[in-house]
């Protein structure tokens, strides 16, 4: 098992999430994690999608994905030559006496307070995957009430690999 | 001009002649203003059948069927047929009619969400929401179930976008669909390692699937097959790729196959496989035919390079376009050795069948009846043991064999004879079923009466449905459980009747030759009966 981060450039039709979802349920494919947002031409969408499998699995999965007619791109985001980025959102508890040892493993991490509570705060934080995990683990020592992660979003370096869409 | 004038306009562009369906009230625009067009209309009596029709028009007469139905359960009973035109990658295209666009999603009266249901088994699919773009749609839906890899099309039309009145119609000359390009051309150096391996075999086979059919490309196979007397066999959908005389044939594969083609694959040293997927029934183990072999896999989808098998050497392409490459290279290709030894298998280990004289014998009737067809007769096997013996017996020349191999849908043949009789109404089109696969279509003869449509049905009747039967008989050791069909079968014989159509019956082998020939006769509706010993197995 390996895990591989594709990138999709598809059109921005109806459904077209769930047809690409669709495929990976029914084919017994795993999405790891899934993001999907608008390209600066708004008749595109760019979704990043983690997945795992084994060498032939993953093969397919690129020429499965490939074969679905609103699929313009795909193409494997490789960690060397690509930036990835995720966004998480924790909810901690913390009186007001320990509000201060949660402020300060965030600033550590650059993270950001976006809300406080009598009780709580919310901590958001940007980064790789990598670094969300070691940042919820620095915060063991305190009750962690609800996570939000938004999965990985991703871009290759350098201008190589651009798709151009008038093409 | 409102949507459903500009759907029937689209189709005429498209050049339909017939359209299989069932009306209902979200569809009614449509068959409203088809009357205005020179499209026939085939009222089937069941909705799966209209795909099933249109299926069997598409592969007989190489372009895309159409079919059209209504809302809710018209469009929910098509899904099996959908399902089985997408498994053996046939073209059709199925307009459904949809509850008002409103009322999308709010349970109203005959609404389903059909384009959800069939997401897993179209090649693609839409949702009209603006009448302005149903020319655009209907261009692609009929581009995109052509193409590539083929495949069916399903178009989802609101009633009101078939009722708006469409401001400018103008049906584009050709499609631009961004990221649907297949791949047709062959890459000139995989073929080129093709044809180098080819140079080097001693033991080389081409294992021919459905594919060659749905590219058009029989004339350039075989032309290849005998040019470099290269021995063919073929898969299932493959049947017809060579003639069954051909010295160059060796037999159908596959667990159901000859034994001969199935050590002929075995013992090869470089397979080129085209136009097949390599599915489970045909290929049981892919190792087989990987191990210390050359697998070449041709064929028009790159996801199915690999699925199953890993190809040495894959080339993507349409196999038409391929084989005319490679028809422009010169090469040598020698091995006579090769080839006696297959003619020798294949003289040896013929099957061998202990048929009881009392009843009909299916193999030799098959061949009988094949043999007194016409040449370019279309033979549609049904599903179950009928369908195994007609692989194995029938006698393929000038004509197609057609079946539902990949989903294996009981009820196939009657509506697809009818479909491929519609798409040349010369040829004469031939439905063989069980009497399971009989009773799950025999509705439709009414709308071969209605339509003029004449098709010869002959059900293989043993009173079981024989497959599971047999495969009850094996694997549960005769602990026969909901097979036994004989209470309740009506007496073919007053049903031919009730519907005003001829009827023979063939008791045992005594007079089937001439039984046989009155038959095909008259190119009429006709219904014959054979009486096969409910006991007889597939594999004995």
């Amino acid at each position: 098992m390996q895990n591989k981060v594709f990138q999709l450039l598809v059109n921005n039709n109806a459904g077209v999430l769930s047809r690409i979802t669709g495929l990976f349920s029914r084919r017994g494919y795993n999405i790891d994690s899934i993001t999907a947002g608008v390209t600066s031409d708004p008749r595109f969408t760019r979704i990043t999608i983690v997945t795992s499998g084994d060498e032939e699995i993953l093969d397919q999965i690129e020429k499965q994905v490939s074969k679905l007619v609103d699929v313009r791109d795909v193409r494997e985001l490789k960690p060397d030559k690509s930036v990835y980025r995720e966004l998480c959102l924790i909810k901690v508890k913390s009186s007001p006496e320990k509000r201060q040892g949660v402020i300060a493993v965030a600033d550590i991490f650059r993270a950001k307070i976006i809300d406080v509570n009598v009780d709580s705060l919310i901590v958001e934080l940007t980064g790789t995957q990598s670094k969300i995990e070691a940042f919820i683990g620095l915060l063991a020592d305190y009750e962690i009430l609800e996570i939000a992660r938004t999965g990985i979003a991703g871009l290759a370096r350098g201008a190589d690999a651009l798709i151009h869409l008038e093409s | 001009m409102n949507g459903a004038d500009a759907i029937v306009k689209c189709l005429e562009q498209e050049g339909v002649t017939t359209v299989y369906g069932y009306p209902g009230v979200a569809i009614a625009p449509f068959y409203n203003s088809i009357l205005n067009s020179d499209i026939r209309t085939i009222l089937v009596r069941t909705e799966q059948n209209a795909a099933h029709a249109a299926s069997g028009e598409a592969r007989v007469a190489g372009h895309v069927g159409v079919c059209a139905v209504t809302s809710g359960p018209g469009a929910t009973n098509l899904i099996t047929g959908i399902a089985t035109a997408f498994a053996d990658s046939i073209p059709i295209v199925c307009i459904t009619g949809q509850v008002k666009s409103d009322d999308m999603g709010s349970d109203v009266f005959q609404e389903a969400d059909i384009t959800g249901a069939v997401e897993s088994f179209v090649k693609y699919s839409y949702i009209v929401k603006n009448v302005e773009d149903i020319p655009r749609i209907v261009k692609e839906a009929f581009y995109i179930a052509n193409s590539g890899r083929k495949g069916p099309v399903l178009i989802d039309v609101p009633i009101d976008v078939q009722n708006a009145p469409i401001k400018s119609f103008k049906y584009p000359a050709e499609v631009n669909i961004r990221a649907y390009k297949p791949t047709i051309k062959g890459h000139i150096v995989q073929i080129k390692k093709v044809i180098k391996e080819l140079e080097k075999a001693k033991r080389p086979i081409i294992c021919a699937g459905g594919g060659v059919h749905l590219s058009n490309a029989v004339c350039e196979l075989r032309d290849f097959a005998h040019k470099y007397r290269i021995p063919v066999v073929t898969t299932m959908m493959g049947i017809g790729v060579m003639q069954t005389g051909d010295a160059m044939h060796f037999g159908m594969v596959g667990n159901n196959g000859k034994a001969y083609a199935n050590r002929a694959m075995n013992e090869a040293d470089v397979i080129v496989m085209v136009g097949a997927r390599v599915a489970d029934r045909a290929i049981s183990q892919p190792d087989l035919i990987t191990t210390n072999k050359i697998l070449v896999h041709i064929d028009v989808d790159p996801a199915e390079i690999g699925k199953n098998a890993g190809a040495s050497i894959p080339l993507v392409g349409d196999i038409k376009h391929i084989f005319e490459d490679i028809a422009k290279e010169e090469f040598t290709c020698e091995h006579e050795e090769w080839i006696s030894l297959l003619e020798e298998y294949r003289s040896t280990m013929g099957p061998k069948r202990n048929p009881n004289p009392d009843y009909v014998d299916p193999a030799a009737f098959i061949t009988m009846l094949s043999n007194a067809m016409k040449d370019d007769a279309v033979y549609v096997a049904d599903v179950g043991q009928n369908q195994i013996w007609s692989c194995n017996y029938h006698i393929v020349k000038d004509g197609r064999f057609l079946t539902s191999g990949g989903m294996g849908t009981m009820g196939y043949s009657i509506p697809a004879a009818m479909g491929a009789k519609r798409g040349d109404m010369s040829r004469q089109a031939v439905a063989v079923c069980g009497d399971g696969s009989f009773q799950m279509s025999m509705m439709e003869l009414a709308t071969m009466i209605q339509h003029e449509i004449p098709v010869k049905i002959i059900v293989m009747k043993n009173n079981y449905l024989g497959m599971v039967r047999e495969y009850q008989h094996y694997t549960y050791k005769d602990h026969y459980s909901v097979v036994d069909i004989q209470a309740g079968t009506p007496d073919l014989e007053k049903l031919a009747a009730a519907y005003g159509i001829p009827f023979i019956r063939v008791e045992n082998m005594s007079h089937a030759e001439e039984k046989i020939n009155a038959f095909l006769q008259e190119d009429n509706t006709m219904l014959m009966e054979c009486l096969i010993d409910p006991m007889d197995l597939v594999k004995q």
